[in-house]
């Protein structure tokens, strides 16, 4: 049926399509072969053991983890509510946990600032108890969470509604109760969800740039991540130090597609 | 022995059964749609009745006050399409019950064995749900269902899902599982083929009126 209707489009529209395709993949591809071929593996070596660019790979891999662990443990209850909950909102809630996703990151930073910034809602409390959040390691991490969240809760509800309840209920008549129940069935059942969901929050977090400049300026070794190690190498005029860099995201980048994948295709 | 006096409003009828069920089988026929399911699901804890009562010797389970719920009321319940756990293999799933009672390792092992071998689904121990045909998930789902001792069983249309060829056999192994056992058994079920070979009490859920709107109500027939 599918392939009698594809023989039947003109052959004209079809090499426009394929020309039209072409291109939009050359160009996808192009500028990270360009950035792949700048320089030598020697070079790339020597930039990448230099203690600025060590800085920044040792503070990104920190505060990543510091993100994703903030992510699993806050959001894996959420997506479980919003997948199974029957509440009054669940549609609001579900709305605004998306929201960072569209939000431009420049926006997000500055909202962050005026409620964890010295004179913003939570700058009296923080300032009573002698604890600084903007522009220190902790509002790296903020940032990441920020962004990087909902790509993780998206991914668990999907994961968790995917979840046949009759086999959570068959866990109950056996006599466990609903924290096992979620620990030993559902949790089970939908990691290949939760990994890829965390794959992507992770590698957001990891690629975030305009909160964190915004939230937690770019102090290198406290507040300066990879992004922004290639932003500031580049405006110093250290190409071989940003390229490297840059490199080592884009391995990252391609590891995380190939991992999601995977990991989707085990949950399907 | 269960007793019960329950009510639930479902889409096009009210569902009204009041009924005792003593140790040994009670085949509870009647129409698909006849809240056949909904009345199994009550017992079990898994949706609670609108009004009424479900005491299950002597212990009130529901009584508009009170809800046991359906992990500590250890009634067992033979899913329809069985439930099985698709991550665990059928040693585990029959052992599931076990672990959720903190049996020991050792007694759950011989227990899960036992069992196993009573249901003929010994070599079947490594193997994963997904693996397998109707008829042994269904094994495994009785299996699973009995190893812990509940003090009650629901079957749900147990024999709905297998094919044609195998339903008469499976049944004849059901009948004398169940056959074994001191406690309420519920087997829920449309096909009056299954109510004729069971040979026990039947309780028909069938069409009643009340104050003009259509109540399903229980009637008692001797086996």
């Amino acid at each position: 049926m599918y392939a009698a209707r594809a023989t039947a489009i003109p052959s004209s529209i079809r090499a426009a399509v394929a020309i039209g395709a072409a291109l939009l993949v050359a160009f996808i591809v192009l500028p990270l072969a360009a950035l792949v071929a700048h320089l030598p593996p020697q070079r790339v070596a020597a930039a990448l053991a230099t203690p600025g660019a060590l800085a920044a790979l040792r503070l990104s891999g920190l505060t990543t983890a510091c993100s994703l662990a903030l992510t699993l443990v806050l959001g894996t209850p959420l997506a479980y509510v919003l997948a199974r909950g029957r509440f009054p909102g669940r549609a609001v809630v579900d709305a605004i946990v998306d929201l960072p996703i569209v939000v431009p990151p420049a926006v997000a930073g500055l909202a962050l600032l005026f409620v964890f910034g010295r004179a913003g809602w939570f700058g009296p409390l923080l300032g009573a108890v002698h604890v600084q959040i903007a522009f220190t390691t902790a509002a790296v991490v903020l940032a990441q969470l920020f962004v990087g969240a909902p790509f993780y809760v998206r991914a668990a509800r999907a994961g968790f509604a995917a979840v046949d309840r009759s086999v959570e209920e068959a866990s109950a008549t056996l006599g466990m109760g609903p924290l096992r129940t979620f620990a030993r069935i559902t949790v089970p059942l939908a990691v290949p969800a939760l990994a890829g969901g965390a794959v992507l929050a992770w590698a957001r977090g990891l690629g975030e740039f305009g909160a964190t400049i915004m939230v937690a300026g770019n102090l290198p070794g406290v507040t300066q991540t990879l992004p922004l190690a290639v932003y500031l190498g580049l405006e110093q005029g250290d190409v071989d130090l940003a390229s490297a860099l840059a490199l080592v995201l884009v391995i990252v980048a391609l590891i995380v597609v190939a991992l999601v994948r995977v990991l989707e295709r085990r949950a399907a | 022995m269960i007793e019960l006096a329950i009510r639930r409003r479902l889409r096009s009828f009210t569902l009204d059964v009041a009924a005792r069920f003593p140790a040994g089988v009670t085949v509870v026929a009647g129409p698909s749609g006849a809240g056949k399911t909904t009345l199994l699901r009550a017992i079990a804890g898994l949706d609670p009745p609108d009004t009424g009562r479900i005491v299950l010797d002597g212990e009130v389970l529901d009584d508009g006050r009170r809800h046991v719920p359906a992990f500590r009321r250890e009634i067992a319940y033979v899913f329809q399409e069985y439930a099985l756990f698709p991550h665990l293999d059928v040693a585990a799933n029959v052992g599931y019950g076990l672990a959720a009672r903190g049996v020991a390792p050792a007694r759950r092992t011989a227990l899960i064995a036992d069992w196993l071998e009573r249901l003929g689904i010994a070599p079947l121990a490594a193997a994963r749900p997904g693996a397998l045909s109707g008829g042994e998930r269904q094994r495994v789902a009785l299996a699973r269902a009995l190893a812990w001792s509940p003090r009650a069983v629901l079957l749900d249309e147990p024999f709905s899902a297998l094919d044609d060829a195998t339903r008469g056999g499976v049944r004849d192994a059901v009948r004398a599982t169940l056959a074994g056992l001191d406690v309420p058994v519920l087997l829920v079920t449309h096909d009056e083929e299954d109510v004729a070979e069971f040979a026990a009490p039947v309780l028909r859920l069938a069409e009643g009126k009340e104050n003009g709107a259509v109540h399903r109500v229980s009637v008692r027939t001797a086996p």
